[in-house]
């Protein structure tokens, strides 16, 4: 068995996997994506049984998924995820549609309609792009003023894809949201992520603290990773002030360095061990 | 331990001998992102800016 891992930046992740591959005895070899040219005439990168795709670039991983799936090589996560998770919108989609409580939310195409959807919601709200990570360019709207000023912003600085008004209610949250990692149908970790800030990311800040695992958070994490299609991916929770939980977004490429300070599980061994399953046969 | 120099304002950088490759060091002395991209030769250069996909 051979195990193809694709990543341009090695950060700490990188390093614990590698750790647990060579733990494992597990024959791999990394791939730059910034190294890496394809033609589409079914040459392969080689013998792999499943890729690892763990690229800092969304785009890279977008693209370099599903070229190797055409192969026939699994890829972890699968394209699907990884396509349906980069697009906020595609994910609330899938939530949605898979019956999971998410933050209500609306879209518009223009800086008018997205005015008014803004003002049916009701401030506070917060406005995303579509695609983007590690909390960037959310903002919290508060007011009309701020609403008009945002989306002109958006609409003449931002490329066509800031055009579109993603939105939605403002979660007043108890200081914290939860963080968990699903690989498969299991889930490795919970963790909350504390912060005076409305925005929880531990790149921004948040603390990271342990966080029991309750049948809710399984049952909602793992049908929202199954909901985007599988794979290794990072949940991440809202919880209200009086107590119910929605699932607000779903990351393909997990960091957990961070995660380590508040729980005692071998993330990397976890994650892993899932690929292995993969490289074997197990469907994602 | 070994010494490369940084690419931005030339100061030397003691590097751990376990350093690795795409690993991102900072320099101490004017604080860029530096990429190891060799070890074997050790090599340093000014690591990519964040882009606007990058994330999990």
């Amino acid at each position: 068995m051979k195990i193809g891992f694709l990543y341009s930046r090695k950060r700490v992740e990188e390093k614990l996997i590698t750790a647990a591959l060579d733990e494992r005895g597990v024959a791999y070899d990394r791939f730059d994506p910034r190294e890496l040219t394809f033609e589409l005439d079914g040459t392969s990168p080689g013998a792999y049984d499943a890729f690892l795709v763990r690229c800092l670039s969304h785009t890279h991983a977008y693209y370099l998924s599903r070229w190797l799936e055409g192969l026939g090589i699994p890829t972890v996560s699968p394209h699907q995820t990884i396509s349906v998770c980069g697009d906020k919108l595609l994910t609330s989609q899938a939530l949605q549609e898979a019956g999971l409580p998410i933050p209500r939310m609306a879209v518009a195409f223009s800086p008018e309609s997205g005015l008014a959807a803004i003002e049916a919601l009701g401030y506070p709200v917060v406005l995303k792009p579509l695609f983007g990570s590690w909390g960037r360019l959310l903002a919290k709207v508060n007011d009309r003023d701020a609403a008009e000023a945002l989306l002109e912003h958006k609409s003449t600085l931002g490329g066509y894809l800031h055009e579109v008004v993603y939105i939605q209610e403002y979660v007043d949250k108890p200081g914290r949201d939860i963080r968990v990692m699903v690989a498969g149908d299991e889930v490795v970790y919970a963790i909350y992520r504390q912060s005076e800030h409305w925005i929880t990311n531990t790149a921004l800040g948040g603390e990271p603290m342990p966080c029991p695992i309750t049948d809710e958070i399984v049952a909602l994490s793992v049908g929202a990773a199954k909901a985007v299609g599988g794979g290794i991916v990072a949940v991440d929770l809202l919880e209200t002030r009086d107590g119910k939980l929605l699932v607000n977004e779903v990351n393909h490429t997990p960091e957990f360095h961070g995660a380590r300070q508040a729980t005692d599980v071998d993330i990397a061994g976890k994650i892993v061990d899932y690929v292995l399953d993969v490289a074997e046969g197990r469907p994602q | 331990m070994a010494t490369v120099v940084c690419p931005e304002c030339e100061a030397e950088i003691v590097l751990d001998s376990e350093v690795e490759e795409s690993e991102i060091i900072v320099c101490p002395d004017c604080g860029v992102e530096l990429e190891v991209v060799s070890v074997d030769p050790l090599k340093v250069d000014v690591a990519p800016e964040v882009e606007e996909d990058w994330g999990e």
